[in-house]
């Protein structure tokens, strides 16, 4: 065992026992900024900020909320609602939150691709990030069903029917998974479980690799610029701050991240008090019906790109497409053939292809939701087409880009 | 600054995905209905002006209104319950006291000429169909029938409170509780649920709104909906334009036209929203003192942040 000391206050006790000045150093005095990186470099801590809202909000909810198809659209709109004090306000930050998040991580991952982070040595960021919002999207999907609405009862019964795999009709695949014939009791409970913990845990797992992902290859910066972290480091460290390219996270950047958050946070409660109505669809204040299709069926806005590249297409390559659309983003990586990690803009053609995805994908949330009729159904399929196409024009356009 | 114009590239194609995907797309999904000011052109405008006395003579005689009617405000206590009254007439036919200070007065004068005309029924109540509305229309008392119906009006609008005086559950109750339960308001289409103290008595009147909504059903074809979060599902709009018209918003519906005036529907609208948004007040009340405590948030940590790179830069 180690040796101990008698402590002199309370802070070495704890050192000596839990090594809290090297944590410290290790995870905020010491772990290296670039100083030339813009708010969008905050846009984690303000990810890791909506999550912690989420959950403790979630907590609150899970107090009152029952998961049973009788009761569980009242326990959400009445008890939360009206009976205990303050529900109405968990109830719409948590509503708000689970929309808003997708926001910041759509802007987060636009961020990292616009400048490149996810080129040599970051993959690891990368694609963490990606599991990342892959499993927030499983949490939005399984949290969306728990009010028992309408919307939650059919968009339950669409997603569920995707796992028949088209043509294959593997239906006891898709009963098994809803453990009934159609959306039920047993239904709620495992999406229940899902959502309040075995997918909250799977997320906190991925956060802790997000971060570790970061320790090594350290965080790009606003000018893809190349640099030896040590070396300015040491700068920093003899004080010459001003010199030095790195800043340290605390409390140079966090001072930074604290002031994004706080404007971010303005925004949020305007939503939370004034307009929570965005991010609740009206369709699923009428309680499930299991008789009445609602006319229209669509899901939240930010699955809206993907569920456009499944609908246009006849069954099975609609599929494959929409399987396609989940994965792709994974190998961006090694689809993009250049050796810059800098900002398209100095990218030459990636800038326009980086544009043309951008407006490609808001073209495709607008047709996810707009009915799939005349002029409307042959944008969406254009667009579709220009998603794949994107993608497979990709390496050809990065392979010969000059090294800047 | 360049983070600035970082910010506005992020804010307008934020906001360019969020037209598109909530105004312009509902837009596109369900039609605008304007609000026709609860005015009802298509029914024929009252010329006459009505003299209460006369019109109470009708009313309890050869008008027959009382055969059907109770009017509790003249001492006129129903003669059966609300679920023999259902089993009669499909529906409990509705106290009068109140009729005058909700209805628009052209609308009450139209309905006792032309009932199916006046609730814009008559797609339901043809000839072919064999089904009578049960109740029957005016034809007359022997004088000018125009007169009459305007008596009748103007003796209904005697005895009802002035419509600055009535509450929104009166105005809901008249207008849509017959049919419309809102089980978080403890409505049910007999009337609010009492509390009970015996398990007992409880069931009993659960029966009865059973057996009343069982009659009901036959009447209209299925159960009309519990209204209790339509305020959020459907919003003001519709429900106004609804309340106006249904066939505008859902073509060929059982739901008659209700009738009310524009201060009427208002009261509807009031009694809907305490019922589906009863934290309305509170949220603003709050909400106020969040924005206060972040934007101080907002000022102190950018004075942090200045403190802290003043020896960065």
């Amino acid at each position: 065992m180690a040796h101990f000391t008698k402590a002199t206050s309370v802070h070495d006790w704890l050192n000596q026992r839990l090594a809290i000045d090297t944590l410290q150093r290790v995870l905020s005095k010491e772990y290296w900024i670039p100083k030339n990186i813009n708010f969008l470099w905050a846009m984690g801590m303000v990810l890791a900020f909506t999550f912690g809202i989420l959950l403790v909000s979630g907590i609150f909810l899970l107090m009152y909320y029952q998961p049973n198809v009788d009761t569980a659209f009242d326990s959400v709109n009445y008890t939360i609602m009206r009976e205990v004090d303050f529900g109405w306000l968990w109830r719409h930050v948590h509503a708000v939150a689970a929309s808003v998040v997708f926001l910041i991580i759509y802007i987060h991952m636009l961020t990292g691709i616009y400048y490149g982070s996810y080129k040599k040595g970051r993959e690891m960021i990368w694609i963490s990030g990606m599991l990342l919002f892959v499993a927030f999207s499983a949490e939005a999907f399984s949290g969306y069903m728990l009010p028992w609405g309408q919307m939650s009862y059919w968009a339950g019964m669409v997603i569920t029917n995707l796992f028949s795999l088209g043509s294959l009709e593997f239906n006891g695949l898709v009963e098994w998974i809803r453990g009934d014939y159609v959306p039920g009791q047993a239904f709620l409970d495992r999406f229940f479980m899902l959502h309040v913990l075995l997918i909250p845990l799977a997320i906190l797992g991925v956060i802790g690799l997000h971060f570790g992902a970061l320790r090594i290859p350290h965080v790009n910066n606003q000018d893809g610029e190349e640099f030896d972290f040590d070396e300015e480091a040491a700068k920093y460290k003899a004080g010459n701050k001003k010199e030095s390219k790195v800043i340290a996270f605390a409390n140079d950047f966090l001072s930074k991240d604290m002031f994004v958050v706080s404007i971010y946070l303005i925004f949020f409660f305007y939503l939370v008090f004034w307009h929570f109505g965005f991010a609740m669809d009206p369709i699923n204040f009428d309680p499930a019906d299991g008789l009445k299709t609602p006319p229209h069926i669509y899901p939240e806005w930010y699955f809206l790109w993907s569920y456009e590249i499944l609908r246009p297409f006849p069954k099975d390559p609609g599929l494959v497409a929409f399987g396609f659309a989940q994965v792709i983003f994974f190998l961006l990586p090694w689809f993009d053939r250049s050796p810059n990690a800098v900002p398209a803009s100095r990218r030459g053609l990636f800038f326009f292809w980086f544009w043309a995805m951008v407006v490609d994908l808001i073209i495709l949330t607008a047709m996810g939701k707009l009915p799939p009729v005349g002029v409307y159904s042959l944008i969406g399929e254009v667009a579709a087409y220009g998603f794949i196409a994107l993608w497979v024009i990709l390496p050809f356009i990065t392979r010969n880009e000059k090294r800047v | 600054m360049k983070e600035f114009k970082i910010l506005a590239v992020v804010i307008f194609f934020t906001l360019v995905t969020y037209w598109l995907v909530e105004p312009f797309a509902h837009s596109q999904m369900h039609a605008h209905v304007e609000s026709e000011g609860f005015s009802y052109d298509d029914l024929p405008p009252l010329e006459k002006t009505g003299d209460a006395t006369r019109g109470q003579e009708l009313v309890m005689g050869a008008g027959g209104c009382i055969g059907c009617h109770s009017i509790e405000a003249a001492g006129f206590p129903a003669a059966m319950s609300p679920v023999d009254n259902s089993a009669a007439y499909g529906v409990n036919p509705p106290d009068l006291s109140n009729a005058g200070g909700i209805y628009a007065a052209k609308f009450l004068a139209a309905l006792i000429k032309n009932p199916t005309q006046a609730l814009m029924v008559e797609h339901k109540f043809t000839p072919e169909s064999g089904k009578m509305h049960p109740m029957v229309a005016f034809y007359g008392a022997g004088g000018d029938i125009d007169q009459e119906v305007a008596d009748m009006v103007a003796y209904l609008q005697s005895i009802a409170p002035k419509p600055d005086q009535i509450t929104p559950k009166q105005a809901f109750d008249t207008a849509c509780g017959r049919c419309h339960a809102v089980k978080y308001e403890n409505w049910t289409q007999i009337g609010e649920k009492p509390a009970f103290k015996k398990k007992r008595d409880e069931l009993v009147f659960l029966t009865q709104v059973e057996d009343y909504n069982a009659n009901l059903m036959g009447y209209m074809g299925k159960l009309p909906p519990d209204l209790s979060m339509y305020i959020r599902s459907r919003g003001e709009h519709y429900i106004s334009t609804f309340i106006e018209n249904p066939q505008n918003l859902l073509h060929g519906t059982a739901m008659p036209r209700v009738g009310v005036s524009k201060d009427g529907a208002e009261k509807v609208i009031e009694y809907l929203v305490e019922a589906g948004d009863p934290k309305h007040a509170e949220r603003d009340s709050v909400g106020i003192k969040v924005m206060i405590f972040l934007l101080v948030f907002a000022a102190a940590s950018y004075l942090w942040k200045k403190e802290i790179w003043k020896d960065l830069h």
